[in-house]
């Protein structure tokens, strides 16, 4: 699917580099030690805001839960309607979510609870997004 | 005089702060209401500053209570979720002339400021209390209900409007470009629409509970039944139409399983209340209903979307908060009326009070019985944002008119109307009141 293509700012741009380098980064506290998705610029467990470091993680979720897009407000993603929007917990730690479309898995056909491994697809300006693959077997 | 938002200390998040201070001292006496519309036609006389003129006057006047005795205004400044003014797009300056302007052009066109509101109502002499209650009118009430408790006024206007232009909500700006900033780009490049989150929440109910998106069905048929005896609500006036199961369940999808009848439709729109001391209400041309409790959720999820053990735990924190302050239990309640846009989070808000005993996974069984207000369990008498339209605050209206009995072919029959709750928006964060019949 033809995702928009991504701007970096000062925020993620650790996160748009890395995946331009085939590689997920989520943002983990220095202080209490606890990764934060989406990204800002405090923690926000912390109550005095601790400081934030990006951490490599391993690639590896299940697919938790998902809807199918049938009206989606985004445009370049119209064409391709009804599509699959899938939530993955991180292996490393459940809580965090990611957002997929699932390339490859039928619409509405989503198996729940499934493993799946990241991979890195270009949007419309060649930035690299990570998505999500169902693991065979 | 410049408007603050509320602090947060006016709103009451934490579970063991004891009954409310000023249980059953505040009242919510007078209500007004604008005609709704679908969209702003341009004319300046159905702009929004223009219908919440036209709200506040009849709330002013069904409460009896003359302009000049009004010290206190709280305003939901923000007028719409998704119907933004185009960048570039002409300002339409006939309307602009047509009323006393505030530094922004757009306000009383795209949004709403205490300022303008009280340029254009000249019979409001008195007011010396303003207050931004951002988001929606049940930020607003809670707001309205503590500075009238702490003395900050002693009659005060509360109001929320919607504007609405043409085209659809979020399909311009961002949406329609090619690229996106990097930090937004983290959420939004997946396109889900508005309710996509709540319909995750839904299906993930489903799958636990073995429940189904058909057993929506009722709930949506009685809140229409509910929103068509509202005079005041978008499709009694404009479309009075029932929502049978069939055509509910044959409507296309939005986000799988929310459907475009569990999306509220966008309209325009102005309610506004007046609220005053419980001892002031006395001489008020309606019986006052007194405030017993407000309270507040300000959590946040962990991630991107609220799973279904977040939700639980947050509307049942919730429900505590509300008994706890209100100083009454579930059983308490004659009707409920917690928000409805989108539909499929209602159960969620049932559920967390435990109206009539019903537990986690129950709401949906709970909606194949007797719900009517006709029943002894009256879901939504007011009929919600299904039955009338975007508003979020038919339900607050509904609690008041049926706690003075006036709330006409809506008035709830199978049950003694003595107390009743009502709040949202989402099952985390949200804003709650609960109304009483009587100050004890
Ligand atoms: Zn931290």
């Amino acid at each position: 699917m033809a995702k928009q293509g991504v701007e970096p700012d000062e925020l993620t741009q650790p996160f748009w580099d890395a995946a331009n380098e085939k590689r997920l980064v989520i943002q983990n506290c220095v202080d209490c030690d606890r990764l934060q998705h989406p990204p800002s610029n405090t923690c926000r467990d912390c109550d005095d805001g601790g400081q934030l470091a990006w951490k490599q993680v391993s690639g590896r979720g299940t697919i938790y839960n998902y809807g199918v897009v049938h009206d989606c407000p985004v445009r370049l993603l119209q064409e391709d309607q009804p599509f699959n929007l899938a939530v993955i917990m991180l292996d490393d730690d459940p809580g965090i979510q990611m957002y997929s479309h699932l390339p490859g898995v039928p619409v509405d056909d989503v198996p729940v609870g499934a493993a799946v491994e990241v991979i890195f697809e270009p949007s419309a300006n060649g930035q690299l997004v990570p998505e999500w693959r169902v693991i065979d077997g | 005089m410049t408007t603050p938002t509320a602090p947060d200390a006016m709103y009451r998040n934490d579970e063991g702060l004891g009954i409310w201070e000023h249980r059953g001292k505040v009242a919510a006496v007078g209500v007004g209401h604008a005609p709704t519309s679908r969209r702003w036609d341009g004319r300046p006389e159905t702009c929004v500053g223009a219908i919440t003129i036209d709200a506040l006057r009849k709330a002013i006047d069904d409460a009896g209570v003359a302009p000049d005795q009004i010290d206190g205004l709280v305003v939901v400044p923000v007028t719409t979720t998704g119907a933004f003014w185009e960048q570039g797009k002409p300002l339409p300056m006939d309307v602009i002339q047509s009323f006393n302007q505030t530094d922004d052009p757009l306000d009383g066109i795209a949004k709403l400021s205490a300022e303008w509101l009280l340029a254009n109502m000249p019979e409001l002499t008195n007011v010396n209390f303003t207050m931004y209650g951002p988001g929606c009118m049940s930020n607003a009430l809670n707001v309205t209900a503590q500075a009238v408790g702490d003395g900050l006024t002693h009659t005060c206007l509360v109001v929320k409007s919607w504007h609405n232009f043409e085209g659809r909500y979020y399909q311009g700006g961002a949406n329609a470009g090619n690229a996106l900033p990097g930090t937004p780009a983290v959420t939004q490049l997946w396109g889900g629409p508005a309710s996509y989150s709540t319909a995750l929440q839904f299906a993930e109910y489903c799958r636990k509970y073995g429940k189904t998106h058909e057993m929506m069905a009722p709930f949506m048929e009685n809140s229409r039944r509910n929103g068509l005896r509202f005079p005041e609500g978008y499709w009694a006036q404009h479309r009075p139409e029932e929502l049978i199961p069939e055509d509910y369940l044959a409507s296309r999808w939005i986000a799988k399983p929310a459907n475009l009848f569990d999306n509220d439709i966008p309209i325009m729109m102005s309610g506004a209340y007046l609220f005053s001391t419980a001892e002031r209400a006395q001489d008020m041309k309606q019986n006052p209903v007194y405030i017993l409790n407000h309270a507040s959720s300000n959590t946040r999820p962990r991630s991107l979307v609220p799973t279904l053990d977040e939700v639980e735990a947050d509307t049942a924190r919730t429900g505590r908060k509300i008994y706890e302050g209100a100083g009454i239990t579930a059983d308490d309640l004659s009707f409920e009326n917690m928000y409805d846009g989108f539909s499929l989070f209602h159960q969620f808000h049932l559920e967390g009070l435990g109206y009539r005993g019903i537990k986690f996974g129950e709401a949906l069984d709970f909606y194949q019985t007797d719900i009517s207000i006709e029943g002894p369990n009256p879901v939504s008498p007011s009929g919600g944002n299904v039955g009338s339209g975007r508003s979020r605050v038919w339900m607050h209206t509904d609690c008041i008119q049926q706690l003075q009995g006036r709330a006409g072919a809506r008035q709830v029959t199978g049950v003694k109307p003595e107390v009743g709750v009502s709040g949202g928006p989402m099952p985390l964060g949200g804003n709650y009141t609960v109304w009483s019949a009587s100050p004890d």
